[in-house]
C-alpha cells in the first residue's frame, strides 16, 4: 500500500522530469547528429572542435574558482559548526541572503563595482593609487564566479561538519596531534561527502556560465556558455553546432562528476597519510 | 601519606562557566599507579577536573602539576596522558587497527612496532580478530574497548576516564568494571575515573574522591568513605541511609528520635546538634521496646538478598535492610549497637527521599550513538 502510494507520490517530478529534462536533452542529441535536412552527420561535432580552447579557459576559471571557493569555505564552515547552535543559524542565515536576490542583479551589481567609472576605482583614484582595468579580465570573471557560487560550497562543508563530534577534534589532539594533524588526518577526511558536493556545486555551473563572463568579461570575453549560447540565441545561430558544443561540455561535466562521485574517504586518508 | 609519588596535583583551580562557578580554589593530589575516582552528582565539577588535567579546559586559577612541573601552558598533544572520552568519539573513517594506531602514526613508530603494539591492545580488552572492522558496526561495547585500547596504546602515565561506561547496560558496566580494574592493576599506571555511580566507585577505586558544588567533601579508600563518611552529604551519596538530627549529650552519647544511644563517636562540644546516619543494612529490626526507637512497617519489597523495609517512626520514615521478613503493619524496634551510629557535624544537607536511582539505560546497548 505504501509502496503504491510512494510511486504515485514521484509522479508530478516524473513528469516534470521527462518534459524538461528528458525530452530536451533527446532534442540535444538528436540536432548534435543532424545536419537542416534532418540527415545524420558528424560535421556539428567537428565544428564544436574549434571550441576546445575556450572549454579549456572555461574550466580552468572554473577550476580556479572552485579551489578559491573551498579554500575560503572550508575553515569558514568548520569555525560556524564549532558555534553555539543560535550563533550557526545567524551565520547561515547570512551565507544565504545573497542567495534571495536574483543571481543576474547580483552579477549585474558586481559590475558596477569593477566598471572603469566605478566604485572600487573612483574609491583608488581619490587615494591616488589610479584607475584600474578590471572589466574584462579573468580576475573579474573568476570573482563573480566566486562571489556567486560560494554558498554553495559553504553549505555543504557546514552541514557534514556540524556532524563531527567536538569530542573527535580533542580525541585526535589527546593522542599527540597537533593542529595540522587534526586538520589533515580529521577534519578533511571526515568532510569529504562535503566537499565533493560543494566541489561538484561550484564547478558544473560556474564552467558552463554565460552571464558572469557576459556582464564582467565585457565584449571579448568568452566562454563556453557563452559560446553555446550565441550558437542557441544568439548572432552566430546554429542550432546544430549549438547542440553538440552542449553536448561536448555535459560529456565533460558528467565524466568530472563520476570522478569525484569516486572518491571515498579512505582513498583521501591513503593519499594525505 | 608519601609525597614522592604524587603523579598529579591541582593546587587551587578554580573555573566558571558564564558567572557559575563549577569549581572553587580546589586543591586535589593524586598519587601514581592509583585508581582514582572523582565522584559526584552531575554538575559537580568532576568532568571539568578530568578537562583541567586533559589539557581541553584552561582554568580560571591555580595550577596543575604532572610529576613535579607545572603543565598549565601545556597543551594536551603534547601532555603525557590520554582519554577515554565519554561518547568514545572513535574515527569513523578508519578501522579498529587504524584507530589504535592513531597515536603511534603520529609518533612515527615504525610499523613493525604499531602492529605488535595494536595486537598487544586489542588483546588486553579482549577484542582479538576485530583488527579490519569498522568502528561503527560495533556495539557500544565493543567501541569502549576500542577506545580504551587507542589510549593505552600511547603508553600514557595516566589514563583519563570520563564516564566511559555510562551508555553500556547494567550487566556489561559490571563485566567492564572488573576488567578496568585488571587492566589498570596489570598496567601499573594511573587511572582517573569520572562516575556518579557509587556502586561503580566502591567497585573499582583505591581512593574515592566525593565531590559535590566544585568542592571536595572527602578524599579516602572505598571502605574508608563508606564506612567513616564525613558528612551527611557523603553518606548519602555513597550507598543509602538514614540521616536524622540528634544532639550530642557528650562523648559517646547522642540522643535522637527521642533515644539515648551510646555511639564510638567524641569531640563534640556538649549538647551540640549533629547529623545522625544510619546506614539501612545495619538496622536490625526487633520485637520492640521501650529503650530503642520503634515504627510501623510501611512497605516491604523483596530485593533478592534482602527485604528493603520503610518503618514509619511518626514523620520520619526510617530505611531498613533485613533478611527476615517483617509483614506490612507490624510494630518493630528499631535495634542499633554503637558501631552503626555515626555521628557527623551538622550540615545544610538535606537528604532528597526520592534520591536519584542510577538506572542503566540497556536500550543505549550496541547502538551507535551519533
Amino acid at each position: 500500500m505504501i509502496n503504491l502510494k510512494a510511486k504515485w507520490a514521484a509522479g508530478p517530478y516524473i513528469v516534470w522530469m521527462i518534459l524538461f529534462t528528458i525530452i530536451p536533452m533527446l532534442m540535444i542529441l538528436y540536432y548534435a547528429f543532424t545536419d537542416n535536412n534532418g540527415a545524420f552527420t558528424f560535421e556539428n561535432m567537428v565544428s564544436a572542435w574549434d571550441y576546445v580552447p575556450t572549454l579549456i579557459r572555461s574550466i580552468w576559471l572554473a577550476l580556479i574558482a572552485t579551489v578559491i571557493c573551498l579554500i575560503m569555505a572550508f575553515p569558514f564552515a568548520y569555525s560556524i559548526s564549532r558555534k553555539p547552535m543560535s550563533k550557526q543559524k545567524m551565520f547561515v542565515m547570512l551565507v544565504m541572503l545573497p542567495m534571495w536576490m536574483n543571481f543576474l542583479l547580483r552579477t549585474h551589481a558586481l559590475a558596477q563595482l569593477f566598471e572603469d567609472n566605478g566604485i572600487i576605482n573612483t574609491v583608488l583614484q581619490s587615494i591616488g593609487i589610479g584607475r584600474i582595468q578590471m572589466m574584462g579580465t579573468e580576475f573579474a570573471v573568476v570573482v563573480g564566479m566566486v562571489y556567486n557560487f560560494l554558498p554553495f560550497m559553504i553549505l555543504p562543508l557546514y552541514s557534514i561538519m556540524t556532524k563531527i563530534d567536538q569530542s573527535l577534534v580533542e580525541s585526535a589532539h589527546d593522542l599527540g596531534a597537533n593542529n595540522i594533524q587534526v586538520l589533515f588526518k580529521i577534519l578533511i577526511p571526515l568532510s569529504v561527502p562535503g566537499i565533493v558536493s560543494g566541489i561538484t556545486m561550484v564547478f558544473v555551473p560556474a564552467v558552463s556560465t554565460f552571464v558572469i563572463s557576459k556582464f564582467l568579461g565585457g565584449t571579448d570575453f568568452y566562454l563556453i556558455g557563452d559560446a553555446i549560447e550565441a550558437q542557441i540565441l544568439g548572432n552566430s545561430y546554429n542550432l546544430h553546432t549549438g547542440s553538440a558544443t552542449s553536448l561536448i561540455l555535459m560529456v565533460i561535466v558528467i565524466i568530472t562528476m563520476l570522478i569525484f562521485s569516486r572518491i571515498d574517504t579512505e582513498e583521501v586518508e591513503e593519499t594525505l597519510a | 601519606m608519601d609525597t614522592n609519588n604524587t603523579i598529579i596535583e591541582l593546587k587551587g583551580i578554580s573555573k566558571s562557566y558564564n558567572g557559575m562557578k563549577v569549581l572553587d580554589k580546589l586543591n586535589l593530589t593524586i598519587h601514581d599507579k592509583e585508581f582514582v575516582t572523582l565522584l559526584g552528582p552531575s554538575g559537580c565539577g568532576k568532568t571539568t577536573i578530568l578537562r583541567i588535567i586533559g589539557g581541553f579546559v584552561e582554568q580560571d586559577e591555580g595550577d596543575v602539576f604532572f610529576m613535579g612541573k607545572n603543565i598549565n601552558d601545556l597543551p594536551p598533544h603534547k601532555r603525557q596522558l590520554n582519554t577515554v572520552f565519554q561518547k568514545y568519539a572513535l574515527f569513523t573513517h578508519l578501522d579498529v587497527y587504524e584507530n589504535v594506531a592513531f597515536g603511534l602514526r603520529l609518533k612515527k613508530t615504525p610499523e613493525k612496532e604499531i602492529a605488535k603494539k595494536v595486537k598487544e591492545m586489542l588483546e588486553l580488552v579482549n577484542l582479538k580478530g576485530y583488527e579490519s572492522r569498522r568502528v561503527d558496526v560495533l556495539s557500544g561495547g565493543q567501541q569502549q574497548r576500542v577506545a580504551i585500547a587507542r589510549a593505552l596504546a600511547n603508553n600514557p602515565k595516566v589514563l583519563l576516564l570520563d564516564e566511559p561506561l555510562g551508555a553500556l547496560d547494567l550487566k556489561l558496566r559490571k563485566g567492564m568494571q572488573v576488567e578496568l580494574k585488571k587492566i589498570q592493576q596489570s598496567l601499573g599506571i594511573t587511572f582517573i575515573y569520572v562516575t556518579h555511580d557509587q556502586e561503580e566507585a566502591l567497585t573499582m577505586s583505591d581512593t574515592i574522591v566525593v565531590m559535590e558544588n566544585g568542592k571536595i567533601h572527602q578524599m579516602g579508600t572505598p571502605t574508608d568513605i563508606y564506612n567513616e563518611p564525613i558528612d551527611a552529604f557523603t553518606a548519602d551519596f555513597i550507598g543509602e541511609s538514614n540521616i536524622v538530627p540528634g544532639i550530642m549529650h557528650k562523648d559517646y552519647l547522642v540522643e535522637f528520635s527521642g533515644k539515648c544511644y551510646e555511639c564510638l563517636d567524641k569531640g563534640f562540644e556538649q549538647d551540640e546538634e549533629v547529623d545522625v546516619v544510619i546506614r539501612p543494612e545495619d538496622i536490625k529490626l526487633v520485637e520492640p521496646n521501650e529503650k530503642m526507637i520503634t515504627g510501623i512497617v510501611e512497605t516491604v519489597v523483596f530485593k533478592g538478598m534482602h527485604y528493603e523495609m520503610r518503618i514509619r517512626c511518626g514523620e520520619k520514615l526510617w530505611k531498613a535492610q533485613d533478611t527476615i521478613f517483617e509483614p506490612v503493619g507490624k510494630e518493630v524496634g528499631i535495634h542499633l549497637t554503637p558501631n552503626d551510629i555515626h555521628v557527623m557535624k551538622k550540615s545544610d544537607f538535606v537528604p532528597n527521599n526520592s534520591k536519584e536511582v542510577v538506572t542503566p539505560n540497556p536500550e543505549n546497548e550496541g547502538s551507535n550513538e551519533n
